[in-house]
């Protein structure tokens, strides 16, 4: 399950899907990661806030191996994919073949074709991905991650560019394939709602390190009316600097 | 997706419109040329021009009919057809060789694209002297010719579009576990594909433009030979076919190049807007 096991971190739980130990990341300047430490548990869903600038995007680029880390601080599954605040599609590639693309064995179509299915985009299989709308592309993206069962889901502002009312369903949408697959999951998000939405714990990065680490005690599916989320929510905004 | 306009009721009568509308839209394009002929006989017809020195629309088709007949036009043709066909396959596969040498990796830019560009600079057409006497007069230094012109067109635009191609969904198609040489294919080559065209209708203009005047230097046939031998005859009247045949040439060439786009870019939104999509 844990690809890269090396020294103590053998010693890593079982049902540890990430662990990070010490990660620090600069370009120059202070350090964008200043010696993070966290584990994410098998199909545990956390949401990670913070400002922009505050380094998510690099701790979660750092974690999808796009950008450089010395092994020893970072135990992360093989399994892993990533959909990204643009759908990032093949324009020559019909929707199906963007879905397949890289996969290996046999039944490859059935299987791309089940996962257009299952984020409800059965009927624009064979679609040229521009003539997709905002929300399409990002459900192919999302199809194209969970096509390849990633012990590890990592989400840069998914949602970010879509409409108010697209983003919801899609919000919703993830809540249910995370139920159904599984997969640890690491959204990087600056929508406080969203990440209580979804997520069984809350980190914000500030300064390059972890300031707030909180579990999500809420029953699923939840509301923003419920007065338990809206305390965490003020919380979470006192933490990024919004009173 | 314009479909479901046509299903409503009031609007059905409109399909056999679109069909006309289409047909019209193909011949828009032939309209001026045909405009221009008109006068050009009717000048003729009214005395305004020689028939000697510019002779009327009619009097070349009629030699066009005795060139085509006597199977003259159509050798010619052919032996213009092969110079440009070999010329140019060898153009564009050089061409496509070297982009993708210096396209895909630095140390092949370091090799290759300094030494291109510097080629580069020298009109081709300059080495028409050196040619000849390195290859003599035969089809050897006209196919070379046609293929030196040829390449930098499709190095320059193959290059830019391999260096060009987003660098965003290269990383992408990494997180699904495509190697380096699947994402070439599967990427990089396929968002180079349109610079590659472009450079393509460079090169066959080019191409055209090499033929005429290698074909005009000690040939013994071609369509430049048949014009040369017109004019030894004082025949402006071949002389013009002659043209006709390069210029019907270059335009049955670019039309091919826009049909491969249209099919070989079919996802791209100008192409989708015109319905091709579905």
């Amino acid at each position: 399950m844990i690809a890269t096991v090396t020294g103590e971190r053998a010693r890593v739980e079982q049902d540890v899907a990430v662990a990070v130990r010490g990660l620090t990341r600069g370009f120059g300047g202070p350090n964008v990661l200043d010696r993070i430490s966290f584990n994410i548990a098998q199909g545990e869903f956390v949401a990670l806030l913070g400002r922009s600038g505050s380094g998510k995007s690099t701790l979660l680029r750092t974690l999808a191996g796009l950008d450089p880390a010395p092994a020893e601080t970072l135990v992360v599954p093989g399994g892993r994919a990533v959909v990204f605040q643009e759908p990032r599609l093949l324009p020559w590639k019909r929707v199906w073949k963007n879905v397949a693309l890289g996969l290996r064995g046999p039944g490859v179509k059935p299987r791309a074709l089940a996962a257009l299915e299952e984020v409800e985009l059965g009927h624009r299989t064979n679609a040229w991905p521009l003539t997709l709308s905002g929300g399409e592309a990002q459900r192919a993206a999302l199809a194209r991650a969970l096509v390849r069962e990633p012990q590890l889901l990592l989400l840069d502002e998914p949602f970010a560019s879509l409409d108010a009312l697209t983003r919801l369903r899609m919000q919703s949408l993830v809540a249910a394939l995370w139920q159904a697959h599984r997969p640890a999951v690491l959204l990087v998000t600056h929508d406080v709602d969203e990440a209580l939405l979804l997520a069984d714990r809350v980190m914000v990065l500030d300064g390059g390190k972890i300031a707030v680490d909180t579990r999500v005690e809420l029953e699923r599916p939840r509301a923003h009316e419920d007065a338990k989320f809206n305390r965490l929510r003020r919380e979470l905004l006192a933490a990024l600097g919004v009173h | 997706m314009s479909d479901a306009v046509f299903d409503r009721p009031l609007a059905r009568p409109l399909a056999s419109l679109r069909v006309l509308r289409q047909v019209n839209a193909a011949l828009r394009r032939a309209y001026v040329p045909i405009g221009i002929l008109v006068v050009w006989q009717a000048a003729s017809f009214a005395g305004y021009t020689s028939v000697q020195t510019f002779p009327p629309p009619s009097a070349i088709a009629v030699s066009f009919w005795q060139l085509l007949t006597s199977g003259q036009l159509l050798t010619n043709i052919l032996v213009s057809l092969t110079r440009v066909f070999f010329g140019l396959g060898i153009g564009v596969g050089v061409g496509t060789g070297l982009a993708l040498i210096s396209g895909l990796s630095r140390i092949g830019e370091d090799a290759v694209d300094s030494t291109v560009q510097m080629l580069r600079t020298l009109p081709h057409l300059a080495l028409i002297p050196l040619m000849i006497m390195w290859f003599g007069i035969g089809e050897t230094p006209k196919i070379t010719l046609i293929a030196l012109g040829s390449t930098f067109p499709i190095y320059l635009n193959l290059f830019s579009g391999i260096r060009g191609a987003d660098r965003k969904l290269r990383e992408a198609a990494g997180t699904l576990g495509l190697s380096r040489f699947e994402t070439i294919l599967n990427v990089v080559l396929p968002a180079a594909l349109p610079s590659f065209l472009v450079g393509l209708r460079q090169a066959f203009g080019i191409a055209w433009i090499t033929l005429v005047v290698a074909e005009q230097i000690n040939a013994d046939a071609g369509i430049g030979y048949m014009v040369m031998n017109a004019r030894d005859f004082l025949r402006t009247d071949i002389i013009f076919v002659g043209l006709l045949m390069y210029a019907l040439l270059g335009l049955v060439t670019d039309q091919a190049v826009r049909f491969l786009e249209k099919h070989l870019l079919a996802w791209r939104p100008n192409y989708l807007a015109n319905g091709a999509a579905r």
